[in-house]
């Protein structure tokens, strides 16, 4: 045998969670190209725009890239100003313009992952084994939710881990040492982009839930989550440019609005869908 | 609470529809514990909506369903039902990117099979079912025969109380599907209340202890196949055949003849087992050098073409 058994009885919505997780390593053609996409956004994109930016040596060019730091508001061209063009314009790049990548990109992660976990199960018929199974559709729902869950905070954590090590890397030498994640990213990272990804994977579930196929669950989830990923875009450039205040609240509003959204949706995954009733 | 006497399946007028389509029609049969019930009937006759239906996978809209005693429509009870069942569905319903081995210990791990057992249960059903050897490959890799025996190890892993097996041969070749058979005869001999559905009438034969022939959601009738061929089936038939054939067309005008029909050999149906003895000296008597002398009983096939003719709805 492969692998050696438990020793303690694991909850059954964790013993579904840590099993599509399995599958989920085992299917490299998916996750290899969202993990291609979670670098290009995290590293590439920002190593490349950095560099760029870090080199420049033209003083025409430099004066620009001062003007774009008077783009941001008042108070935030105060906390940059200290710093010449180049310089200044790569820290307001790294703080504040690359902000809405820490949404997208575990959103996108999350979403996939998602659509295909509910009605995956109808596809291969391996929905009927767990509708007759001891686990309970609170349980079922919660297993779900945890394997999609945890793809996309993963994601998120190791995105924002390189995406710091590439600022303080190539941005950092500039301003003198090492100074991201600044408070506000912090904030993001883990009170304002949590209940954004559950938000958007408690609509995913239901439409997973509801629909007949694979490639159906993900057109009508695309289309469901990008008025949310517009949302988040917008709330996390907020977050960065408005202040620890407002962040807050509109975590906690987002937090309010994911718990409600995950609270109906766990009505919509029954053992009658998983076996392929109702759905459209 | 569940009583551990009585029916393992008791099922009383239940009825379910999918939009139009009434799948189960105040639908009434009872599954005694310790015996193997076959659901016969054609697709679409509504074997698979009961198995959902015993197990609670599917809400009836009318009537009642006790499994093991156990309502499965109130929660609790529910949980412990389906704890207590094991099904093969007609899909194996496996994870194919999964080993044998992880499709095992993620059924061992839902079904709440205690830690300590879990290897020892596995190795167990592994080597009953022969599939040891192909544990540790990637269930996508199996052949249809492969993908049925892991199915059914992985229903039994818990030792259920009821087996609820769905078509269990479908799509097998027919040594698979014959080894398959010989593991269910197995379980049932270990005392196993088995719930079978199947249309190929020859998997039923020798396995059932009742048969329950169904069609558009009603149980046509049910009995053990002794009691349905009492019922169905002529007393006697016997299969003679003769050096020169065309004299055992003397047996049409017998008084205790039935039926008579000669192709080849000719098939004779009697009032009574008590008339072969008569209809022999009576064909001896017409000058037949008899060749063959055969009482033959009712193949479940033929058992069950003569059921569904009797009860056919007139068209």
């Amino acid at each position: 045998m492969s692998r050696r058994s438990p020793t303690k009885q694991a909850r059954p919505s964790w013993v579904i969670a840590r099993t599509d997780l399995r599958q989920l390593m085992q299917a490299r053609d998916f996750w290899l190209p969202l993990m291609i996409v979670a670098l290009l956004f995290f590293v590439i994109i920002p190593t490349f725009l950095l560099l760029i930016l870090g080199s420049v040596k033209d003083a025409n060019l430099a004066k620009k890239l001062s003007d774009v730091v008077g783009s941001l508001p008042k108070d935030l061209q105060a906390k940059v100003h200290g710093q010449k063009g180049p310089a200044s314009a790569s820290y307001a790049l790294a703080v504040y313009l690359f902000a809405p990548l820490a949404i997208i990109v575990p959103l996108t992660v999350s979403s996939a992952v998602g659509a295909h976990t509910i009605v995956g199960e109808r596809e291969r018929g391996s929905g009927e084994f767990l509708a007759h199974s001891p686990a309970t559709e609170r349980q079922i729902y919660l297993g779900k939710l945890m394997a999609s869950l945890i793809p996309g905070y993963f994601t998120a954590a190791m995105g924002f881990l390189l995406y710091s090590l590439v600022v303080n890397l190539i941005v950092g030498p500039k301003l003198g040492g090492w100074f991201f994640p600044t408070t506000n990213w912090w904030i993001l990272m883990l009170w304002v982009l949590p209940p954004f990804i559950a938000l958007a994977l408690a609509v995913i579930l239901a439409i997973s839930a509801r629909v007949s196929s694979a490639a159906a669950a993900q057109q009508a989830s695309a289309l469901a989550t990008l008025p949310l990923i517009v949302i988040a875009y917008g709330v996390s450039s907020g977050t960065l440019f408005r202040g620890a205040g407002s962040a807050f609240i509109i975590g906690g509003l987002a937090w309010c609005a994911a718990i409600f959204a995950l609270w109906r949706a766990s009505k919509a995954v029954s053992r009658e869908r998983l076996l392929g009733m109702g759905a459209t | 609470m569940a009583t551990e006497s009585g029916p393992a399946v008791a099922l009383a007028g239940v009825r379910r529809a999918f939009g139009d389509v009434l799948a189960v029609d105040d639908l009434t049969l009872e599954v005694p514990r310790g015996t193997v019930t076959v659901l016969l009937g054609p697709n679409g006759a509504g074997k698979t909506t009961v198995v959902r239906l015993v197990t609670g996978a599917l809400h009836p809209h009318g009537g009642s369903v006790r499994t093991l005693g156990l309502d499965p429509e109130v929660a609790a009870e529910g949980t412990e039902v389906r704890r207590r069942c094991g099904v093969v569905p007609a899909r194996p319903a496996l994870y194919d990117r999964l080993s044998g081995t992880d499709n095992l210990l993620y059924a061992a791990a839902l079904f709440q099979v205690e830690p300590r057992l879990v290897d020892a249960r596995v190795a167990e059903a592994a080597e009953r079912f022969g599939i040891t050897d192909a544990l540790d490959h990637k269930v996508g890799g199996y052949s249809t025969g492969m993908r049925a025996r892991l199915a059914l190890a992985r229903a039994v892993l818990h030792e259920p109380d009821l087996l609820l097996l769905d078509e269990p041969t479908a799509g097998l070749d027919p040594e698979s599907a014959r080894t398959v058979l010989g593991l269910i005869d197995e379980m049932a001999e270990g005392g196993k209340t088995v719930l079978m559905c199947t249309h190929l009438l020859l998997e039923a034969e020798g396995l059932a202890d009742q048969v329950v022939v169904m069609d558009h959601g009603h149980a046509i009738v049910s009995g053990s196949p002794r009691e349905l061929t009492r019922q169905y089936w002529p007393a006697a038939r016997v299969i003679l055949d003769a050096d020169d054939p065309s004299l055992l067309d003397q047996a049409r005008g017998l008084p205790f003849v039935r039926a008579y029909e000669r192709n080849g050999v000719a098939l004779v149906d009697l009032e009574h087992e008590t008339d072969v003895p008569d209809l022999v000296d009576a064909l001896v008597g017409a000058g037949a050098r008899l060749t063959r002398v055969e009482p033959q009983a009712p193949s479940l096939e033929e058992l069950y073409f003569a059921i569904r003719k009797e009860n056919r709805e007139p068209s």
